[in-house]
């Protein structure tokens, strides 16, 4: 009984996260002073590897993963940030070169990159992301899926100036 | 009558063992993992089915051996699942360091690393007591042993639970049931006959 109450705290806990970072971002233009930056997700960083190549999809596809990157405090999105991309998907391990793939975001601060079906690792289904340009603080983020079933992923960056 | 009840009973702990392993063989998941992932994550599963067998032992519930076989028979299997928790950490680790070093710190991401890595110390607490249960006392072993397999069973079955990994769902609910099961019986059990005996010291010594 104890394991029902825990996995339905932390499911609450991760979907209530998931719901602050989705409504912050849709509230955005109306309270657009107070945008705080996104924090690294522990773990977030776990088999990052430097410098990964800027890809049109990783693998054959299938996958999408997307999100937006914006400025801390007026929330301004920021075109052309550069976003790496990596998860253990049916085409390779976590920390495979293949793995690993990088995109730019738009001019509306948008970023969408296909990448391979994610399959759970370690117990649970995830990807990682990370913001590592030098121009703001570094951000590593490794968002979850509801269900291994899902085929896309977002998350969201709120930058802060190194 | 008794051979075929002594044969069911048999039957019954070998299919919820090795059910949920037979399931898990046939995950999807496995098709995207290395050999060493693999391995590792079935000792994971072998060392929660073991942790069915290590109370029906220990209570004596299982028809055949004599009391004293099936204590020899607990200690090993006790001594199999370090085994199992070792190839299980070590698999992990080879597969991902970082994921299997935050799990260790108590700074994973995944709630259920914690509970992993607290019945594993347990486990391995176990095992360093059992090599000194003599020197410890009957009554200190055994209590220090029923809290640490409390510890194991809890931590055990919440943090199987609580993974989405190559254990099928109904199975893996199945089995951590009736080693939540076996575990408080045993307990009730032992703690039964053990104030049973301070009662009957305590007449004698009057």
């Amino acid at each position: 009984m104890t394991t029902v109450v825990l996995n339905r705290r932390n499911l609450l806990a991760a979907g209530g996260s998931v719901l602050t970072a989705g409504v912050s971002g849709l509230l955005l233009p109306a309270c657009a002073q107070g945008v705080a930056p996104t924090q690294s997700m522990s773990g977030g960083s776990n088999n990052y590897r430097k410098g990964a190549p800027m890809v049109e999809r990783i693998g054959k596809g299938g996958f999408w993963m997307s999100g937006t990157v914006r400025r801390a405090g007026d929330g301004a999105p920021m075109a052309g940030q550069r976003i790496q991309i990596w998860a253990h998907t049916t085409e390779g391990r976590e920390e495979d070169q293949r793995s690993h793939g990088a995109t730019l975001t738009d001019k509306n601060g948008a970023f969408r990159l296909e990448i391979p079906q994610i399959v759970p690792i370690f117990g649970q289904p995830h990807g990682h992301l990370a913001y590592d340009s030098g121009e703001f603080k570094t951000v590593f983020l490794r968002p979850i899926m509801r269900s291994a079933k899902e085929t896309s992923l977002e998350a969201h960056f709120v930058l802060q100036p190194a | 009558m008794r051979f075929a009840q002594a044969t069911l009973i048999w039957a019954a702990l070998a299919i919820a063992v090795c059910a949920p392993i037979a399931v898990a063989a046939t995950s999807p998941l496995l098709e995207w993992r290395d050999p060493v992932y693999i391995l590792s994550g079935f000792a994971g599963i072998i060392a929660l089915g073991l942790l069915l067998v290590q109370p029906v032992l220990a209570g004596g519930y299982l028809p055949g051996p004599s009391a004293y076989r099936g204590r020899r028979a607990h200690h090993w299997i006790g001594g199999a699942v370090v085994v199992m928790v070792v190839v299980h950490v070590g698999g992990l680790w080879i597969t991902s360091p970082p994921d299997m070093i935050d799990a260790l710190l108590f700074a994973s991401p995944t709630p259920f690393s914690p509970f992993g890595v607290i019945a594993m110390w347990a486990i391995f607490a176990v095992a360093l007591l059992a090599a000194f249960r003599r020197r410890l006392g009957l009554r200190t072993w055994r209590i220090a042993h029923m809290v640490l397999a409390a510890v194991i069973v809890v931590g055990s079955v919440v943090h199987g639970v609580l993974i989405e990994g190559a254990m099928e769902t109904v199975s893996k609910a199945a089995l951590c049931a009736l080693v939540l099961g076996a575990a408080i019986k045993v307990m009730a059990d032992l703690v039964r006959r053990m104030r049973a005996t301070s009662r009957g010291e305590g007449a004698v010594r009057q």
